[in-house]
């Protein structure tokens, strides 16, 4: 389903909200004043943000630069995001990483203290719950943020599990950053840029480490993350400080990073290879077909103990039947749900997030095909309103990383 | 069905958000007539020159390919000939006319982005040889159609 012209601007809205169309399509009767605004809306505004509704919150979708020259602007100089959409908590208490082990995949307890990773919540049938970015910051703290489209979800499911954890004596308890805002600083200024504001040496601080520093004067979160591939960080901000941080980065810059929308973030993270949780992961969808094998430890492939554990540990050993792959393809760019052909033209699968790269000046896209047909070079057909088109299965990135790595 | 029910409740909702963000004026062309989805039509006789507005390119942003149709296809007013993709959106072009395609711009395959560069000339999409020339009677003029614009950004 696509829109005429007079539906422009819209398809990334729907195409980034997949995760949360029922609640998309609930807020479509509510008025503009339901949705929820971050601590920079009006920065926003003040800066030509157009915004646009995503996951209940009113986001910037691009500010005055076009979505092609922001995500160029990212790679070679840097990009300042507002993701406070984004849900941060913390779970804390004596028994924290064996409670969070039981949900997600990722070796909780093997994670040095002041380190973190991708790790992705799983559901009894093995299926993806949600990604999210977690941190040990001591034995007995964990951080992590979620997805705004899963924030609800999230909790449901993370207290129904706290309070039976809790009922046999275990020790956890939460706190919601609700209070705090999140701001990505991504690219190649990104570190120079922040160094300015903080005394903590970040030439020290490596890909997936998380500090608690003053940065601009106020206690900060400090993740080396990000959703574009670039070097970066995700910051956590006292809310009351967001505003001051934003405009303190922009101004270190001498205005090389630039405010960057939610259409530049999904150009980048394709680029990436990054999955959009709603598109290219959903419930259904475990993380081996996904191609996250690797972020399920190895003391968790040995021992299991999480939710549908016995699905995912049987994919690991047997294959699974589907596999994530990259795409290239001519013609107009894939957009998720174009089928993929094989050169017989049976149906082998889906597009799941597709588009044009500004980076590579050519389309690319990330689906599912049946194992066998995944390795790269493999060719296929993809069928786009009815025509079909040349492509082929390709590795990912597309665009290489470039992770700040010892 | 669900999604398509979806889809113009969304966009209903959405136009609300999406454009009261006002990116200044976009021109138009005076001689020209407009549909209400955002394509021009010159009429010269029985021929017709169809291309998306300033206002839609402006909107779309980066046009990165077009889909043209076959020289010969039947067009009817009102129905999607075509496609626009920019970076952040994929749109229908729907014909303003119905007829007989005539001529496609071929230079839009290898330059897509003549669509934003020169929306009202080197950017025009199809050129159709028209059925019935009263259809072009419902069609806006520029001055109609720059009010629809006004109007539909700042809903």
């Amino acid at each position: 389903m696509r829109g005429g012209l007079w539906q422009l601007g819209q398809s990334i809205t729907r195409r980034l909200g997949q995760a949360d169309k029922k609640t998309i399509a609930r807020r479509c009767y509510a008025s503009d004043a339901d949705l929820k605004k971050t601590a920079l809306y009006d920065f926003h505004v003040a800066n030509g943000g157009k915004m646009v509704p995503f996951a209940g919150w009113s986001m910037p979708i691009q500010y005055k630069d076009s979505i092609m020259e922001s995500t160029i602007n990212c790679r070679e100089n840097g990009s300042l995001f507002d993701v406070a959409h984004m849900c941060g908590l913390s779970l804390k208490g004596k028994d924290c990483v064996p409670f969070l082990e039981k949900l997600v995949v990722a070796d909780v307890a093997g994670l040095a203290p002041g380190t973190g990773s991708l790790t992705v919540f799983t559901n009894e049938k093995g299926g993806a719950i949600d990604d999210s970015v977690i941190t040990k910051v001591t034995d007995d703290h964990i951080y992590l943020v979620v997805n705004a489209g899963c924030r609800d979800k999230d909790l449901a499911h993370i207290e129904e599990h706290m309070k039976a954890f809790k009922a046999k004596g275990g020790d956890v308890s939460w706190h919601i950053y609700d209070e705090r805002s999140l701001l990505a600083l991504q690219g190649p200024l990104a570190a120079p840029t922040l160094q300015h504001l903080t005394k903590e040496d970040l030439s020290k601080m490596y890909f997936g480490e998380f500090r608690i520093i003053d940065i601009n004067g106020s206690k900060c979160f400090l993740t080396r993350t990000g959703y574009t591939g670039e070097d970066g960080f995700e910051i956590s901000v006292p809310s009351e400080n967001a505003v001051d941080l934003a405009k303190a980065i922009l101004e270190k810059s001498e205005g090389k990073v630039r405010l960057t929308g939610l259409g530049a973030r999904d150009s980048l993270r394709l680029e990436a290879g990054l999955c959009l949780y709603g598109n290219d992961m959903e419930q259904h969808i475990t993380p081996v077909e996904a191609g996250l094998t690797w972020a399920i430890g190895k003391r968790r492939r040995a021992e299991g103990g999480f939710l549908g554990a016995e699905v995912i540990l049987k994919q690991i050993a047997d294959g699974p039947a589907i596999r994530r792959v990259g795409l290239f393809s001519t013609g107009p760019p894939a957009r998720s749900h174009s089928e993929i052909q094989n050169e017989n033209g049976e149906n082998i699968g889906e597009v799941t997030s597709g588009g044009f790269s500004p980076c590579l000046k050519k389309n690319i896209g990330m689906g599912y095909v049946k194992s066998g047909l995944h390795k790269p070079g493999t060719k296929v057909k993809i069928v786009i309103r009815g025509k079909t088109y040349e492509g082929s299965v390709t590795k990912m990135p597309f665009v290489p990383t470039k992770y700040y790595k010892p | 069905m669900a999604s398509r029910l979806w889809a113009s409740k969304a966009a209903s909702y959405l136009k609300i958000s999406t454009f009261n963000f006002n990116r200044g004026f976009a021109s138009v062309v005076k001689d020209l007539k407009y549909a209400e989805s955002h394509e021009w039509v010159k009429v010269d006789g029985k021929s017709a020159t169809v291309g998306i507005t300033d206002h839609a390119q402006d909107h779309l942003g980066d046009v990165v390919y077009v889909e043209l149709p076959e020289v010969g296809a039947a067009v009817t007013q009102g129905s999607s000939f075509g496609a626009v993709e920019s970076v952040k959106a994929t749109s229908d072009i729907n014909s303003p006319v119905s007829g007989k395609v005539v001529e496609v711009n071929e230079e839009l395959s290898s330059s897509p982005g003549l669509v934003n560069g020169s929306p009202y000339e080197n950017g025009w999409i199809i050129k159709v040889e028209i059925s019935d020339t009263n259809e072009v009677n419902s069609l806006m003029d520029s001055e109609q159609y720059s009010k629809f614009c006004e109007e539909e950004d700042n809903h």
